[in-house]
């Protein structure tokens, strides 16, 4: 975790665009503390609507094959007793963003937790009791200003990988995606275009894998010089600098995108987050989702298919069972056959399997045998 | 000490007077030392003759040795031998009991009379120079009251004979049961001194008082007087000057006023004591005494020296009084005394201290009302006493009829039902009492067992009723609620008794211990043998826990909470000859149970009520808390000008939360008919400080002049809805006293005494009009629903 917070942001390398945007987001702050003051000044209650991010809140749009956010907002309160600390906390995280643009500067969650943290005056209590109430609090401002999190000058902890055959320039830094050894290129959490170019790629696909126990694997194989595509990983669900990178080289350079990822209920998720959005970040769903995301395995057919060994099975417990079942009737998995099929066959197997259990085969079964068949077959599913 | 003077002239005075009486103790008029040689030379002739006898028989004892020692056991030598019996097992409980049998005697004396009793009640250390180490010590203690007196020839049998009183023979509610009490203690200190009792008594006002002195002879249970004339020393000057406190009261004319003592009774016992104080004290007695008997005023001289080791002994005495200080300066003229014709509870009347001296003010100027004599109950009479009865009977009216018998000597039982009794022992109703056999006896025992019966009167039974429950426990125990109930009479064995119950919560009470039970059985505390009585299993099988309080299973509960419990009765049953435990039947715990759970109601709401509040505030305190922050923030945002909102802020939290406030007042009929302080029988002080600790806060640099002030004030959440903003804070009382009377509307009562500088009360008359014409509405125990309440002997 990045506990010092380091800018990040150079000012040089500022762009029109950027300046423009700052100036949209700053201005939405000042509407917003403008609304308070005026609300308080005529003596109506103060109140700030913040779209809700809930399920109920998250609309399948089957044309665009993404999940969307709704209209319905809570409104946060000052004169209400569950949501005073909040709003005040609202209030305080307005005032750093704005003071993080003025100076032209980005901080981590953690830092924003520590930059609004202090004691309330004539009290012991602390505005922050923990970093989890301030990351709360960022998303909503998000949500609630209509402004992304890089838009606020904030910006997450680094998670996933990237290698193959790509050169980037990275805040002005030429990076060869070729040359990157056995660690790979970190993926920052801002990804947008005026920190991230592509320059030059030859790949033809990307490989998107689960643990980067399996991206390791596929390196060492150079299974990205073989197959001429991008080897990326997630650290599990993939951060949204991750998602957003997946995205711009599905959509920017048409690059296909394959998905490795286990094969239980968390695995599913994950392809379902990747493919149409989650339900927390259903509003950035238009800059993440990929709608023609591919998985490709672990199916739970690969156990007889592949004929694995009773050694990798791994029971499922009853957690597992309800969270497959809850998967299996999103509305975005319902109308679909296909995983419907593979839901149902996991449930029946009763066992869960990992990428990793294709190594009982061989060590290197799943770089030379598994996933270079089911690419030619065309055997996954969307 | 001022008191040294005099004492020691005084002191041989009494020695050369008593002198007589020692020789007359003596069987015949032989010096002391001649008598013992006699009774020990007696001794060694029967021990020799026994020895001799054994060796001629072989046998330990014969039939005629026996004989030669049976004789007739006196009841006063029993009791000089068992004294534990009647509660003189240790000094310091020794000094308790006397005191005790001193007061009990005084109030029913007072009370039979119909005056209101007033009370002083003085222990001199008679040893004030003994060593720290001493275990006991010589006390002389001594009770004056202004009952109605003695006449002059009934002193030697009420001081100086056990088992001789009024109170013994018939079946109604007094203190004294048996009239074992004040002679026991007499007896008690003159086996430890060897001093007589020294009583005063003037049964007339326009005459001198009887000076008595007198010793009791414990072979005959007669009582033998050393000193016997007649003076004006009544009440006796003497205590006006044991203190400079005393001399103090006395100019004030609070202390023995003679215009307050025109008849009376003044008794002084000698005896071996200690005086401690802590749990069991006389301390504690009085005080409790002082609760059970609002109508009472008493006045506690305590002896200038108290045991050493009295701190680690004083736990949890939990009543608190005014410091000297605190009452001198919030009354210096003279002790609150209730106004004439003041009906309610006052809260401003308090016990209070000054200089050794204890005042417990008179809180209620009622005497409890007269109560009954009656005829035993049918269902309560055994086979054995019904003989007795017939034979009395038959001697107190020879030739009476068995018809007229049952009527005359038993309650409920009428006309039919006696010739129904006739017939169904085959007798005819004018069949004389003298016909009646064992065998018959036996029948009419059994048809009087079955028989179908109404229970027993109930004016025999006084009770001390709600308002004056709640003004004792107002007067004694700093709480800030106090409920009561007083129950509907019940019988156990064919007696009448009734059960009536108080609680004080919070206020000064310490809540970390378990709860205190006060118990009391015709108004006289019970100090000792707290687990053996029935009163403390009720409290026990109570489930405090629905009232919202802590309660470990098969315990007391824990909290700030006294609990007193009262038990009238023509006849209490008592565990043992010193009467300090109710004995456990079940009726009674029964009714125990349903008056504690009738308080607790009335405290779980109150709880609850306060729980809101005490939530409404804290809501407010959060908003007022995070306003500086946002201020700051949004100011700094758009530059908006930050004492301004803050002021907008602040105006609307505080605007908000009183609308809230404002709600929870009209919140429907439910919230309203269930204001605590709207139910009868509750008093609800607003304790200063009680609510949340206020958030006081700055805006640091736009520091605005009106930061949040304390809340400690006329901002301190009150429970009592109709309670004038504008009034001054310190203490209300809305006490619902209703119902203190049968047959007297129930009325609301106000209770505003201001603060209790002594003031004299401001009448509110618009509050208490309006809560007066609103119709009271009282929970129905069976359906638990709220229903109207006809305003009559209103105790549910």
């Amino acid at each position: 975790m990045a506990k010092k917070a380091a800018a990040a942001a150079n000012a040089s390398n500022v762009t029109k665009s950027v300046k423009e945007r700052d100036t949209r987001t700053m201005s939405r702050i000042v509407d917003l503390a403008d609304s308070v003051a005026s609300k308080a000044l005529a003596g109506r209650e103060p109140k700030v609507a913040i779209p809700l991010r809930t399920k109920s809140n998250t609309i399948w749009n089957r044309k665009r094959g993404m999940l969307e956010m709704g209209d319905a907002a809570a409104e946060r309160e000052l004169f209400n007793l569950n949501q005073a600390k909040q709003f005040m906390q609202t209030c305080l995280h307005a005032n750093s963003i704005k003071e993080l643009i003025e100076a032209e500067k980005t901080l981590s969650l953690r830092g924003m937790f520590y930059k609004g943290l202090h004691t309330v005056q004539g009290t012991k209590e602390k505005t922050f009791a923990d970093q989890d109430e301030s990351d709360g609090i960022l998303e909503d401002l998000e949500v609630s200003l209509g402004s992304l999190r890089e838009e606020l000058h904030i910006f997450a902890k680094k998670k996933g990988t990237m290698i193959g055959n790509i050169t980037i320039v990275d805040t002005g830094d030429e990076i060869d995606c070729r040359r990157m050894g056995s660690g790979g290129y970190a993926i920052p959490s801002i990804v947008e275009p005026d920190v991230i170019q592509f320059k030059k790629c030859d790949a033809k696909f990307v490989l998107h894998v689960e643990k980067d126990t399996v991206w390791g694997r596929f390196n060492e194989d150079k299974f990205w010089q073989k197959h001429n595509c991008i080897l990326t990983e997630g650290g599990g669900q993939p951060s949204r600098g991750v998602r957003r990178l997946l995205q711009r080289l599905n959509n920017e350079l048409g690059l296909p995108i394959y998905c490795l990822l286990d094969c239980d209920p968390w695995g599913h998720y994950i392809f379902s987050v990747i493919k149409q959005g989650s339900i927390s970040l259903a509003f950035e769903s238009n800059r993440l989702a990929i709608p023609d995301a591919k998985f490709i395995g672990i199916r739970s057919k690969d156990y007889t298919a592949c004929d694995l060994s009773d050694d990798v099975k791994v029971e499922m417990n009853d957690t597992d069972i309800k969270r497959a079942k809850e998967i299996a009737a999103y509305p975005w998995f319902l109308g679909h056959k296909g995983w419907q099929a593979e839901i149902d066959l996991m449930l029946r197997n009763g066992f869960k399997m990992e990428v990793e259990s294709l190594i009982t085969k061989d060590i290197s079964y799943v770089t030379e045998e598994y996933v270079p068949q089911r690419l030619k077959a065309k055997d996954w599913l969307v | 000490m001022d008191a040294s003077p005099s004492r020691p002239s005084a002191a041989p005075a009494a020695r050369t007077r008593r002198a007589p009486a020692h020789a007359d103790d003596a069987q015949a008029s032989l010096l002391p030392a001649e008598e013992e040689e006699l009774s020990s030379a007696k001794a060694r002739i029967e021990r020799k003759k026994r020895e001799l006898e054994k060796e001629a028989t072989g046998r330990r004892a014969t039939a005629e040795s026996m004989a030669s020692r049976q004789r007739d056991i006196s009841v006063s030598e029993f009791f000089a031998k068992n004294r534990h019996l009647l509660g003189f097992d240790n000094p310091r409980k020794a000094l308790l009991t006397t005191v005790k049998e001193a007061v009990d005697n005084s109030l029913d004396a007072c009370e039979e009379a119909g005056i209101l009793p007033d009370i002083t009640v003085i222990i001199e250390d008679l040893q004030p120079d003994r060593p720290a180490s001493a275990k006991s010590a010589r006390y002389r203690v001594s009770v004056v009251d202004n009952g109605p007196g003695i006449v002059r020839k009934q002193v030697e049998n009420v001081f100086g004979r056990l088992l001789y009183g009024s109170k013994f023979h018939r079946l109604k509610m007094s203190r004294g049961q048996q009239g074992i009490g004040i002679s026991a203690a007499g007896m008690y200190g003159l086996i430890t001194t060897g001093r007589p009792m020294v009583i005063h008594t003037r049964p007339d006002a326009r005459r001198p008082a009887h000076h008595i002195e007198l010793a009791m002879n414990t072979k005959t249970n007669r009582a033998e007087v050393t000193t016997d004339d007649e003076t004006e020393d009544f009440p006796p000057q003497r205590f006006l000057t044991l203190s400079s406190s005393a001399r103090r009261l006395a100019a004030e004319g609070t202390l023995l006023a003679s215009s307050d003592y025109v008849t009376g009774t003044s008794v002084s016992i000698e005896l071996e004591g200690r005086y401690q104080k802590g749990r069991g004290s006389v301390d504690e007695f009085l005080e409790l005494t002082a609760i059970a008997n609002p109508h009472a005023r008493i006045t506690f001289i305590t002896p200038s020296r108290v045991a050493d080791d009295d701190a680690d002994d004083t736990a949890p005495i939990r009543f608190t009084r005014n410091s000297a200080r605190d009452a001198a300066a919030a009354n210096p003229a003279a002790p609150a005394q209730p106004e004439p014709g003041d009906d309610k509870p006052r809260t401003d009347v308090k016990t209070e201290e000054r200089d050794g001296i204890i005042l417990f003010p008179r809180a209620v100027n009622e005497l409890p009302p007269e109560t009954k004599e009656i005829q035993p109950h049918p269902k309560g009479v055994e086979l054995g006493t019904l003989l007795q009865m017939v034979k009395d009977h038959e001697v107190a009216q020879p030739g009476a009829t068995l018809y007229n018998f049952l009527q005359d000597r038993f309650s409920r039982i009428s006309p039919a039902t006696a010739s129904k009794l006739c017939d169904g022992v085959k007798m005819s109703s004018r069949a004389k009492l003298g016909d009646v056999d064992h065998d018959l006896a036996e029948k009419l025992f059994k048809l009087l067992q079955d028989a179908d019966l109404p229970p027993p009167p109930t004016d025999c039974l006084a009770p001390i009723g709600v308002r004056q429950l709640l003004a004792g426990m107002l007067k004694g125990v700093r709480a800030e609620f106090y409920a009561a109930s007083s129950r509907e009479p019940a019988v156990y064995r064919g007696r009448p008794f009734l059960i009536e119950a108080a609680i004080a919560f919070g206020g000064e009470l310490s809540g970390d211990d378990s709860a205190r039970v006060i118990r009391f059985a015709n108004r006289v505390p019970l100090l000792f043998q707290q687990s053996a009585c029935s009163s403390f299993k009720a409290v026990v099988e109570t489930n405090w826990r629905n009232y919202d309080l802590q309660h470990p299973r098969g315990a007391l509960p824990v909290g700030p909470l006294v609990i007193m419990i009262h038990m009238a009765s023509v006849w209490v049953p008592f565990t043992s000859e010193s009467k300090e435990a109710i004995a456990d039947y079940d009726e009674i715990r029964k009714e125990m149970k349903l008056a504690l759970m009738e308080c607790g109601r009335k405290l779980g709401t109150y709880l609850k009520k306060r729980a809101r509040m005490r939530r409404e505030a804290e809501r407010r305190d959060v908003f007022e808390r995070y306003i500086g922050e946002i201020t700051k923030a949004v100011s700094a945002i758009n530059g908006t000008d930050a004492r301004k909102l803050y002021d907008a802020l602040l105006t609307q939290a505080k605007k908000r939360t009183a609308v809230a406030d404002l709600q929870l007042d009209e919140d429907g009929k439910a919230i309203k008919d269930e204001d605590p302080a709207d139910q009868d029988g509750v008093i609800i002080l607003d304790a200063p400080g009680s609510a949340a600790a206020p958030a006081s806060q700055g805006l640091g640099e736009v520091k605005p002049d009106r930061a949040i002030k304390s809340r400690s004030g006329d901002e301190t959440p009150s429970l009592l809805g109709d309670a004038p903003a504008d009034e001054p804070p310190a203490r209300r009382a809305n006490a619902k006293a209703s119902a203190a009377k049968p047959g007297k509307p129930a009325k609301a009562a106000k209770g505003d005494k201001g603060e209790k500088s002594g003031k004299p009360a401001k009448s509110e008359p618009p509050p208490a009009a309006a809560k007066a014409a609103k119709p009271k509405m009282r929970l129905d125990p069976k359906t638990g629903k709220l229903k109207p309440v006809d305003d009559g002997p209103g105790l549910f």
